[in-house]
């Protein structure tokens, strides 16, 4: 992780509400993905970073800057302190025209330089020609572009985007997240953005932290943190499909032997503490890999006979349950499902590397 | 109607117009204040804001001679510092329309406030907007409409106003008799014609202003 910038511990509570925790949440450079599902406390805990909630207690502190510090000894307001906030639903001012929404953050510049600052910001956004527009005049992906330039046309020192998609049709959204990532690189300020879907997630975040019942759970590279969870509650929110409680037979030369089931896989020994007896056998759907017949020389390790049991359809994919002693969940293309002439009650072999098949271990 | 006649509406409607002057900043200060704190005590102000509407206007109108009269604690700081003197007055007149109007006024703008949707404020909040500049450029703008409906009906009630009018600023013709004053004058001293050439004038002011106000609440989304 690059140098931190931002460091929290708060909690915040609402009366009825649950208890948010942001336990010692330090943020580096680049975007920082707070994930986690609805209610896991992720919007607050941004907005108590944008200052418009204020922490029960705990600390926040921005580049050597203390922006809070609990029983209201510092709380700096939120137009003290430079972060460009771009909600949910984007909240555009509704009276006010595109150009007017831009620059309303840049009050303190001179006239000639605003109208500078927001015509350069408009045409980097592709937003020409719509500067007379009002909100309810353009299109979802063209407000959510609108928001962003509002946010970042002040060159804030910090970035907070809250599902920054969600308020869009899927075509849309699917478009606009390559975009917006394109467009958060070139920016290169920090940013910190919300999300409950994990594909936005992986797609935008170089660092990721999963939110569990308003605590952070883990935290680390987007890659690793989606490979790797530390424990079950991780592994269920970022939505491995097959996770399956298993017996370590043995450790030997870094691989492990477990039993899942009936049936015996392998994988690298790197996440079990010495001593371990069981293990959750965690492997992502998109990494199981079918094939009709038993081939001798495929280089995975674990090859598991398995019969379809279910094929489900999911867009450009489609899912395939199997059962192979356990139930093991495969992604595979439609062309793939075609070639392979898959069918319910088939059987096949599914192909899993050891590097792919990622232990969790747990005390029964 | 006759040049007197004009005269007497020209004078209410400006009675009524310096009315709204009065009511204006103390009544988005107030309708604010109510729309957006809570505090201790504020269902009390709130009540203490409404009383003029159901209190007997004439009951208004004899707290207001007490404020104000020259042994009132208003009335003498206003004689000693100002040497300026309201009651029996042009001044008593805007005063009194001003007291009696101003509830409505608050009423219409606080729910026009609570209207707008604090997001927007709070995003001014975060792109460095101070709270005077949140107010005049963000929630002014949104509650406009209930805002204006608000002037306008208290406008209305202002043109209309007797009894408060009558207790402190009395009927000196030409000086302090406003409409509803010289209508019932009028009706006293047996003239008719006058009385109703007067009511019909009123009758159009107020439906004009009520017409316009209900348009722009309803229009309102």
């Amino acid at each position: 992780m690059k140098d931190v910038i931002l460091t929290a511990s708060f909690r915040k509570k609402f009366p009825g509400g649950p208890g948010i925790v942001a336990d010692d949440l330090h943020i580096g450079g680049g975007i920082t993905v707070l994930f986690g599902a609805s209610g896991s406390g992720k919007t607050t805990i941004l907005r108590c970073l944008a200052g418009l909630e204020t922490p029960d207690d705990g600390k926040i502190t921005f580049s050597n800057q203390v922006w809070f510090l609990k029983n209201g000894k510092v709380f700096l307001p939120p137009r003290k302190r430079e972060v460009g906030f771009v909600p949910q639903d984007y909240a555009l001012f509704p009276h006010l025209t595109v150009a007017g929404n831009i620059s309303y953050g840049l009050q303190e510049l001179p006239a000639n330089e605003r109208t500078a600052r927001v015509t350069e910001t408009l045409r980097w956004l592709g937003l020409d020609g719509l500067e007379h527009r009002l909100p309810h005049e353009l299109s979802g992906g063209q407000q959510q572009r609108v928001a962003l330039a509002r946010a970042v046309v002040r060159r804030p020192k910090l970035l907070l985007l809250d599902e920054p998609l969600a308020a869009l049709d899927t075509p849309t959204r699917l478009r606009l997240r390559g975009e917006l990532r394109q467009l958060l690189r070139q920016l290169g300020i920090p940013t910190i953005l919300v999300t409950h879907d994990r594909f936005e997630a992986l797609a935008l975040g170089d660092d990721v932290v999963v939110l569990h019942n308003g605590k952070n759970v883990q935290q680390g590279a987007t890659a690793e943190v989606f490979s790797r969870p530390v424990n079950l509650a991780v592994a269920e929110i970022t939505a491995v499909e097959t996770i399956q409680p298993g017996k370590v037979l043995q450790v030997h030369d870094g691989l492990a032997s477990i039993v899942v089931g009936s049936t015996q896989l392998t994988a690298l020994a790197e996440d079990l503490p010495v001593g371990v007896s069981h293990a959750y056998a965690c492997i992502r759907a998109e990494d199981v890999v079918l094939v009709r017949a038993d081939e001798v020389q495929s280089s995975p390790r674990n090859r598991l006979s398995a019969t379809v049991r279910v094929l489900v359809r999911d867009g450009p994919l489609v899912r395939a349950e199997l059962d192979c002693g356990f139930l093991l969940t495969a992604l595979l293309t439609e062309p793939a499902c075609l070639e392979l002439a898959l069918e319910e009650g088939d059987q096949v072999f599914a192909l899993v590397k050891a590097s792919q098949l990622h232990l969790i271990p747990f005390t029964p | 109607m006759s040049g007197a006649e004009w005269q007497l509406v020209g004078f209410s409607l400006r009675m009524a117009l310096a009315s709204l002057l009065l009511i204006l900043p103390t009544g988005l200060a107030l309708a604010w204040w109510l729309a957006r704190t809570n505090w201790p005590g504020k269902a009390l102000v709130e009540t203490l804001v409404s009383l003029p509407l159901v209190l007997p206007p004439v009951v208004t109108g004899l707290l207001l001679l007490q404020l104000f009269g020259r042994r009132g604690p208003v009335g003498s700081w206003l004689h000693n510092t100002f040497n300026c003197d309201v009651v029996f007055t042009w001044r008593a007149v805007v005063i009194a329309l001003a007291a009696m109007s101003l509830p409505l006024f608050v009423r219409a703008a606080r729910t026009a406030f609570e209207e707008v949707d604090v997001k927007f404020e709070q995003l001014a909040r975060t792109l460095g907007a101070g709270e005077w500049r949140v107010f005049f450029t963000i929630t002014l703008p949104l509650a406009k409409r209930g805002v204006l409906a608000g002037t306008l009906l208290a406008f209305a009630r202002a043109l209309g106003e007797f009894g408060a009018t009558i207790m402190v600023a009395g009927n000196i013709p030409g000086r302090t008799t406003t409409l509803p004053v010289a209508i019932y004058q009028a009706v006293e001293n047996g003239e008719d014609a006058h009385a109703w050439t007067l009511a019909s004038v009123s009758a159009v002011i107020a439906f004009a202003a009520v017409f316009v106000s209900e348009r722009l609440q309803r229009q309102r989304k």
